[in-house]
């Protein structure tokens, strides 16, 4: 019985440990702001502090959080789509041909991902006034690609190197340029690890606040979670939380989006019955 | 349709290593060509040189009057079935089949009645919307040949196409191909390391060891003339069996004692010493059986060790002692053949109804008109007949082919 109930119960504590600040914040978003100031520490708004969807409507009403939002959307869409591609043909020549400086250009690309964020956005400040690209969408885009990049090469390299090569040949021969085979028969077999690679690089560049904060200074590239920090509603002295938790709730909706969407694609085994397995 | 001529072909990777070394081989337009040998003999080499896959070091490739070398595989108009099939797994069996066409721009209208064509031809017709995970074996081999067959390619490559299938199917699958060409009447090159299906399927076979050609001749030719001990090894199941043997006037003295030669074969082994006798396992015969059948030819008494009955034919396995001169040629050969013999025993076919038993002696047949006589140095076959045994490689000049 307790052998039977062990996995259940498992899964029921992480859950509980996961989803718990999550249900939290959605509580706070339903809370007038009285109900909090004055220390309301129920879980459900107690009688007559409930918000409703006030919050919400304040929150999508407020021009500087709307702008946080296409500007999030945009820059991490941009970055995914831009980063994606350049994964894609570097993992395939990476995965296929023979050229020196291979093993270099893989370790390379790790020490990229492993080098600290922080240590960048000093240089970068610089850098970026002095090209004039601060606080524009490139210059969030450039960042977020070269930090995305070597984790998608990487993972879409293992992909590649799953296709038989046969494949490619098999095209080919049937009058394919080498383009075209790639396009039509590599590319669609490798789309689970597109997928995958994709949601990484969203991930990445939807929450990231270092880059966000440093590199902006007014509404026009500042992304969510930048934008976030500097809500400060009317009363500077008084954080509008449960405006904020309202705030954090939608900015969460488009990534659920995404890896919904997403991860319909992520298949696995999809090169099942290429070749005789 | 056309013909397609290898000239001096070479294959040499990069440690220096020739896979493909001097191969000509004249395929004519409608042939079905077949490439046989071991494993890495070099015959999927050279037919990936032909189709494209494999650059060609030197020598000369042409498919009908057009020196091809240079050309990307896209260019040489053929198709090619892989031993893998090598199926595009996110396109239906339709789309399968169509792809060379749609690369090819064709119009839809035109593309749909090729495709049906070819799966109407291929018995695919009621799988064309499914994926070929789904498919069975057989079913991914028939979509891989639709997608050679929609396309009016100048000729067809397989590359060990049946090896991956059960043996009934492989059975059932080789009339299929055998039926599909000489129907369409197209160019084929096929490879395998099946010699059922070599003599089966081809008009002409191409024998291959170590990326050198032994011999190029039809089924029939390779049979009964071979031209070395590789190609006689290789060619027949159960093997050829290799014996010593020392020719004196028109006796030779073997193992079991000594047959009369025909004079024609006798002269061509005078003053060699010791030489290897092949003699396939078909050419004896329970000796009491012969006699009853009239057949003419030498008998010797034995002890038979196995007897393997199988309904209309039987095979005995005597033991034999080899001298190490020639024991050592013999288990070379085995190698070469991918075999491992761990005696030396003469295997021979005997008629089902031959009751020969197991530990017994008994009295065995054989004609010694089919007797062949090879230099154990060189493998030479001796007493070859060159005007019926096709293109012959010379065992002295590894270029050279006679």
């Amino acid at each position: 019985m307790l052998k039977k109930m062990g996995v259940p119960l498992g899964v029921l504590v992480i859950l509980l440990w996961c989803l718990l600040p999550v249900a939290w914040i959605i509580s706070l978003s339903f809370k007038s702001e009285q109900s909090i100031t004055s220390g309301n520490p129920g879980f459900f708004p107690s009688a007559g502090t409930g918000a409703g969807w006030d919050n919400y409507r304040a929150v999508w009403e407020n021009d500087q959080f709307r702008r946080a939002i296409v500007n999030s959307i945009g820059i991490s869409l941009i970055a995914t789509l831009l980063s994606v591609i350049v994964a894609t043909l570097a993992a395939y020549a990476i995965a296929r041909l023979e050229f020196k400086g291979k093993r270099l250009v893989l370790s390379l690309a790790l020490a990229i991902a492993m080098f600290p964020v922080v240590s960048l956005v000093g240089p970068l400040f610089d850098m970026w006034r002095a090209f004039g690209i601060y606080d524009t969408w490139p210059g969030l885009i450039i960042p977020y690609m070269s930090f995305t990049l070597p984790l998608a090469i990487w993972t879409l390299s293992a992909f590649f190197r799953e296709i038989p090569w046969e494949m490619e040949q098999a095209a080919q021969v049937d009058g394919a340029t080498s383009w075209q085979a790639f396009r039509k028969v590599i590319v669609p077999l490798a789309a689970p690890g597109v997928f995958t690679a994709a949601i990484l690089t969203f991930f990445f560049a939807w929450n990231d606040f270092v880059f966000g904060i440093s590199l902006t200074s007014t509404e026009a590239a500042r992304p969510i979670p930048a934008s976030l920090a500097f809500f400060v509603g009317p009363d500077p002295f008084n954080r509008p939380a449960s405006l904020l938790a309202a705030a954090a709730v939608i900015a969460t909706i488009p990534i659920i989006v995404i890896v919904l969407i997403f991860q319909r694609k992520i298949v696995a085994g999809l090169t099942s019955g290429a070749v005789k397995g | 349709m056309a013909a397609i001529t290898i000239e001096n072909l070479v294959k040499r990777y990069g440690d220096g290593f020739p896979a493909v070394n001097d191969v000509s081989i004249d395929i004519q337009d409608g042939e079905f060509m077949i490439l046989v040998g071991p494993s890495g003999c070099g015959k999927s080499t050279l037919l990936r040189m032909i189709v494209g896959l494999e650059d060609i070091t030197s020598g000369e490739l042409r498919i009908g009057d057009r020196v091809v070398n240079d050309l990307a595989p896209r260019e040489r108009n053929l198709a090619m079935v892989f031993q893998n099939y090598a199926l595009y797994p996110h396109l239906t069996v339709y789309e399968n089949i169509a792809f060379p066409l749609r690369l090819a721009k064709m119009d839809d209208g035109e593309v749909d009645r090729l495709v049906k064509d070819a799966a109407e031809t291929l018995e695919l017709t009621e799988h064309l919307d499914r994926k070929p995970g789904n498919l069975s074996g057989g079913q991914r081999q028939r979509v891989a040949m639709g997608r050679a067959i929609v396309r009016q390619a100048d000729a067809f490559l397989f590359d060990e196409p049946l090896s991956n299938l059960d043996a009934k199917l492989r059975g059932q699958m080789r009339t299929e191909i055998s039926r599909l060409q000489k129907q369409l009447g197209i160019t084929t090159v096929y490879v395998t390391h099946d010699q059922t299906e070599a003599m089966t399927l081809g008009d002409r076979v191409a024998v291959l060891r170590k990326g050198v050609l032994q011999q190029l001749a039809t089924p029939r030719e390779l049979y009964e003339n071979p031209g070395n001990l590789f190609v006689a090894g290789f060619i027949g199941s159960p093997p050829m069996n290799f014996l010593p043997v020392e020719v004196s006037g028109t006796s030779a003295k073997l193992p079991f004692g000594t047959v009369e030669l025909p004079p024609d074969k006798a002269e061509k082994a005078q003053g060699k010493g010791l030489l290897i006798a092949g003699i396939r396992p078909g050419n004896f015969e329970d000796a009491s059986i012969a006699s009853s059948t009239g057949r003419q030819g030498a008998t010797f008494r034995t002890r038979v060790e196995v007897v393997e009955w199988l309904g209309n034919e039987t095979y005995a396995y005597i033991p034999f002692e080899a001298p190490p001169e020639v024991q050592q040629q013999l288990r070379d050969l085995e190698k070469d053949l991918d075999g491992e013999s761990l005696r030396s025993q003469l295997v021979v076919s005997l008629d089902g109804a031959s009751r020969i038993r197991e530990g017994e002696e008994a009295e065995i047949w054989l004609d010694p008109r089919k007797l062949h006589l090879f230099d154990p140095v060189t493998g030479e076959n001796l007493t070859v007949d060159r005007d019926n045994a096709g293109r012959i490689h010379s065992a002295g000049d590894p270029a050279g082919l006679v």
